[in-house]
Formats: C-alpha cells, sequence, structure tokens
C-alpha cells in the first residue's frame, strides 16, 4: 500500500441553498478541491450520497457527476451508508490511491435536502433505521438518539445541562467558521427551553436539514511531495467497523461499538493513542452522540463524555477540542457531504488555515463520521508530514 | 409506509411473535435470522416470544413521523423480554410522564398503524404496563 496524502480540499456555504441543484452545489466545491490542488484532471471520482432518490427523486450520481465535472468518462462511484456515506466515499478514494489503482482521486460527498418537505426529509432520514423493527412502531431518529440518552443518564448520570453544553459549544465554534449554516451561538438556557423533539432531546439538541457538498483530493504522498508548495497532509489511517442496525440488537444501548472498533483499527494504523490527538472532529448528529462518541474513541472513560463536555475540556483550548468546525450541529448536515467536510476541517486545520477557530498546535487530526445509531462508522486519522 | 405483500409477509411477526432459536448456544432471533450471529450456525426452530418483558429506555415523541401524528404524545421503548430478546415497541395505557426504566410490560396485541399509503391497516404488538 501506498502513503496518501491530500492535497486538495473545497467545500461551499452550506444552508437551505433553494437556488442552486445539486449538480452546481456539487460541482462548485469539487472544482475548489480541484483548484485548491492545482491539477488539471481526476482519475477516479467518489461521491458519498445517503438519498439522492429519496431527497431529489435522482439516483445513478457517480456517472451523473463525474459527466458534471466535464470528466465524462473516468469511474464515477456512488457510496452509501446512510450520514456515513461521505466518510466511506473517502475511505474508497484513499483505498483506490494507496493499492496503486489510480493517481488523483476526487472523493467527494453530496445531499440535497430541501427539495422535499420535512415530513418526507424525515422519512427519508429514517431509512437509515430498521423500516421494519423500528420505524414501523413510529419512531423517528431523534426518538432513538433519545432512546440512547435516556439510556446514558440513567447509567451515568449525564445530565441536561451536559447535553447542553455540546451544543453551546459547537455553536460558539461554527460562530468562527464562515462556511456554517447555522453560525449564531447558543445559551445552555436556550437549548434547555427550546421545544421537545423527543424526550429528553429538545430541537437545539439536533443537528439541521441542509443542502451542501464537500470535497478533496487525494495522492500518492511521493506526488504530492512534487507538486503542492502548501504544507503537506497524509492519511496516517482509514478505518471502518459495522454494527447492528436496530439499536435494540446491540449489546449495549450506551455504548458505540461500531466507532469503538474504527477507533481501535485507526490507532493502530497511525501508531498513536487518544493521547496524542490534536483535535478530532466527530458525528454530533445529536449532543448526545457527541458524548457517546468521545467515550468509544477513547478520549474520555465510559460515562464521562458529559462531564468533559460542561467542564471544558472538549472546547478550542481543552485538552481534546471536539468539532473546532462547530461539527454537524452548527455547520449543518447534508448527510453525504459530512463525513468529506470532516476531512476538510482537519487539513485545514493541519495545514493551519482556520484563523479564528484554528487549534493551536495541531499536529494529528481525528475524524469520526457514522451512519445510523452507530451501525457503520468511518474514522480517518491525518497527520501534517 | 408499507404495502401489502410486505405486511402479508411479516405476519408470523406481527401476528404471532414468532422468532428463531439457534440450536445450537440457545440465542433467540426476532425476527429470525438464517445465520447466528454468536456462533455462525444454520440451524433454528421456531418459538413464540416470551410475553413478558422491563422498560430498559424510552422516549416520548413529540414531533411524530408521517401517519403517527394523531397520536402525539406517545413513548417508544426498547424492552428486553423475560427470554432475553430485545424489541422496540410503542407503550400504551399508561401516562407517558410517569412511565421509568424498569417498569414491567406485558405485550398485548394491537392496531399499530391507522392506515398505509396501501391502505393496509396494520396491527402488530404493543406494550402495556403488565399490572
Amino acid at each position: 500500500m501506498r502513503d496518501v496524502a491530500v492535497i486538495g480540499i473545497g467545500m461551499n456555504r452550506w444552508g437551505e441553498l433553494w437556488e442552486k441543484s445539486h449538480r452546481q452545489i456539487w460541482t462548485e466545491a469539487a472544482l475548489e478541491a480541484i483548484d485548491d490542488a492545482g491539477v488539471d484532471h481526476v482519475d477516479a471520482m467518489f461521491v458519498g450520497c445517503m438519498s439522492g432518490g429519496l431527497f431529489m427523486g435522482q439516483e445513478h450520481l457517480g456517472a451523473m457527476l463525474a459527466d458534471q465535472l466535464g470528466m465524462g468518462p473516468i469511474p464515477g462511484t456512488r457510496v452509501e451508508s446512510a450520514c456515513a456515506s461521505g466518510g466511506l466515499a473517502f475511505r474508497q478514494a484513499y483505498l483506490s490511491v494507496a493499492s496503486g489503482m489510480h493517481d488523483i482521486v476526487l472523493a467527494s460527498g453530496l445531499e440535497k435536502m430541501t427539495d422535499v418537505d420535512g415530513g418526507a426529509a424525515t422519512y427519508a432520514l429514517s431509512t437509515a433505521a430498521d423500516q421494519e423493527y423500528e420505524c414501523f412502531h413510529g419512531i423517528t431518529f431523534p426518538g432513538l438518539y433519545a432512546m440512547m440518552a435516556r439510556a446514558h443518564m440513567a447509567k451515568y448520570g449525564t445530565t441536561e445541562e451536559q447535553l447542553a453544553a455540546v451544543a453551546v459549544k459547537n455553536h460558539e465554534n461554527g460562530s468562527k467558521n464562515p462556511l456554517a449554516q447555522f453560525p449564531m451561538k447558543v445559551t445552555a438556557e436556550q437549548v434547555m427551553n427550546s421545544v421537545l423533539v423527543a424526550d429528553p432531546l429538545r430541537i437545539l439538541h439536533c443537528s439541521p436539514i441542509t443542502d451542501g457538498a464537500a470535497a478533496g483530493i487525494l495522492v500518492p504522498l511521493d506526488m504530492a511531495k512534487k507538486m503542492s508548495d502548501k504544507p503537506l497532509v497524509k492519511v496516517a489511517a482509514s478505518a471502518q467497523a459495522s454494527d447492528s442496525i436496530a439499536l435494540h440488537d446491540r449489546e449495549e444501548i450506551t455504548w458505540i461499538g461500531s466507532t469503538a472498533k474504527a477507533a481501535e483499527d485507526a490507532y493502530k494504523q497511525a501508531g498513536c493513542t487518544p493521547k496524542e490527538i490534536s483535535f478530532c472532529e466527530v458525528h454530533d448528529c445529536f449532543t448526545i452522540a457527541e458524548i457517546m462518541v468521545t467515550e468509544a474513541l477513547g478520549f474520555f472513560d465510559r460515562g464521562q463524555g458529559g462531564k468533559a463536555a460542561e467542564s471544558g475540556e472538549t472546547a478550542l483550548g481543552g485538552t481534546i477540542p471536539i468539532n473546532p468546525s462547530g461539527g454537524l450541529k452548527s455547520k449543518g448536515h447534508p448527510v453525504g457531504a459530512t463525513g468529506v467536510a470532516q476531512i476538510r476541517e482537519l487539513v485545514m486545520q493541519l495545514r493551519g488555515e482556520c484563523g479564528e477557530r484554528q487549534v493551536k498546535d495541531a499536529v494529528r487530526g481525528m475524524s469520526q463520521n457514522m451512519g445510523g445509531t452507530g451501525a457503520s462508522t468511518a474514522v480517518h486519522i491525518l497527520e501534517r508530514v | 409506509m408499507i404495502g401489502s405483500s410486505r405486511y402479508w409477509r411479516e405476519v408470523p411477526q406481527r401476528y404471532r411473535y414468532e422468532a428463531a432459536k439457534c440450536t445450537k448456544c440457545g440465542k433467540i432471533f426476532f425476527p429470525p435470522r438464517l445465520v447466528c450471529n454468536g456462533c455462525r450456525s444454520r440451524e433454528f426452530e421456531t418459538v413464540t416470544l416470551a410475553q413478558e418483558g422491563v422498560l430498559e429506555t424510552f422516549t416520548v415523541i413529540r414531533v411524530a413521523p408521517t401517519g403517527f401524528g394523531d397520536e402525539t404524545p406517545y413513548a417508544v421503548g426498547i424492552i428486553k423480554l423475560d427470554d432475553g430478546v430485545r424489541i422496540t415497541s410503542q407503550v400504551v395505557d399508561c401516562d407517558v410522564e410517569k412511565l421509568n426504566i424498569g417498569d414491567r410490560l406485558r405485550l398485548e396485541f394491537r392496531k399499530v398503524q391507522e392506515d398505509g399509503e396501501s391502505g393496509v391497516i396494520c396491527y402488530g404488538y404493543k406494550f402495556v404496563p403488565a399490572n
């Protein structure tokens, strides 16, 4: 396997982009990555998209988007793993370069979620859960994470204040990200008084519905050294793991096993420990998710993620900054694009390009992107060379 | 929503609570599977789910998916049955504000969805307080 570097990144402002089609949103991000890398072509492309069919009535995105890029005959592959589609698309791009199959590969993610109404969007997202044995009974995605939250609170004493601290911190970080969908700051009081969606989760515990795309260019590290004058960022680990799709089939409702397994593999590949990670972008689709994920990644002991968020350990300047970009909560969550946008944040941080939200002395960044209630996880570690 | 052929196919689970018990290691799967994820055995016998269990976690749905809007607020929980099987189900005939983890619940046959897009009325299991 060859060492692989990320030499270009692209992303546009996320939000409710009613005036733009998915073709435009995606192509803008892809072209930005290509220009950032300074390449004139790509040999293959991957796009992570959870549900073009349900959100836009459009499948067959691999070929469609390869054509939009003006690079017609190249292999265009769409990757799907619910909300982890982007992370997996990046991983497929990484594998195709590392294996020697291709030299210059575009990894990208896309979701256009506001062409349908809220009910249809909720339904599309719910297909990431077990339709016949979870959704049949009237459960929603906020509902599934709410059940995880209640179990975590009962088992470990996690509080509503601790859940709120995650939202407050991520909006604080997002206020420093010019591309964030919801860059406003929120207070713990606002979070805890916002409307209940599924007890104990409220609307300000939830990530939003978003249109957006993100992209990156991967090449062999040896080639990157000759072609890029920017600080070099290499992929030190790419790991993926699976778990049962239904929450009720898990060994433990309060533990995200796929994330723990992918992280274990990633630490082994990179030859590092959780303490040697400078910062981490995690999949905070709901505030409880960030708490549980920071435990599964080994940053905190089981049950201690809430306390860590409340005490400021995960803030910018804390012992392990989590979601300096603002996370899904503030930056937005166009599901298929999220995993690639996490990679973009890693590259920017490692290049030292993040301005106000820059993590000091960032040398090694981690991203964690998961599908459903944690049935799939992609974990990546990127390092400054 | 659920089409009629799919609903018909699910009748053994929805009406008769049929599960598959691994004849090698004894693990019970609901719905049935072809391979045991504990011991990889492919030999199963059909068993009926235990009808009582304990509430492991739950939520109260305030913003409902299509088809459940008239029922809010309603409780959905994960129930660990006495045979060790965990399932997701609505918890009804109770004050949702007074539900607690650890509550003992009993399975009952109820209407789950009023009407699918295909016009099928979907029956299945819901849980109620055991006492």
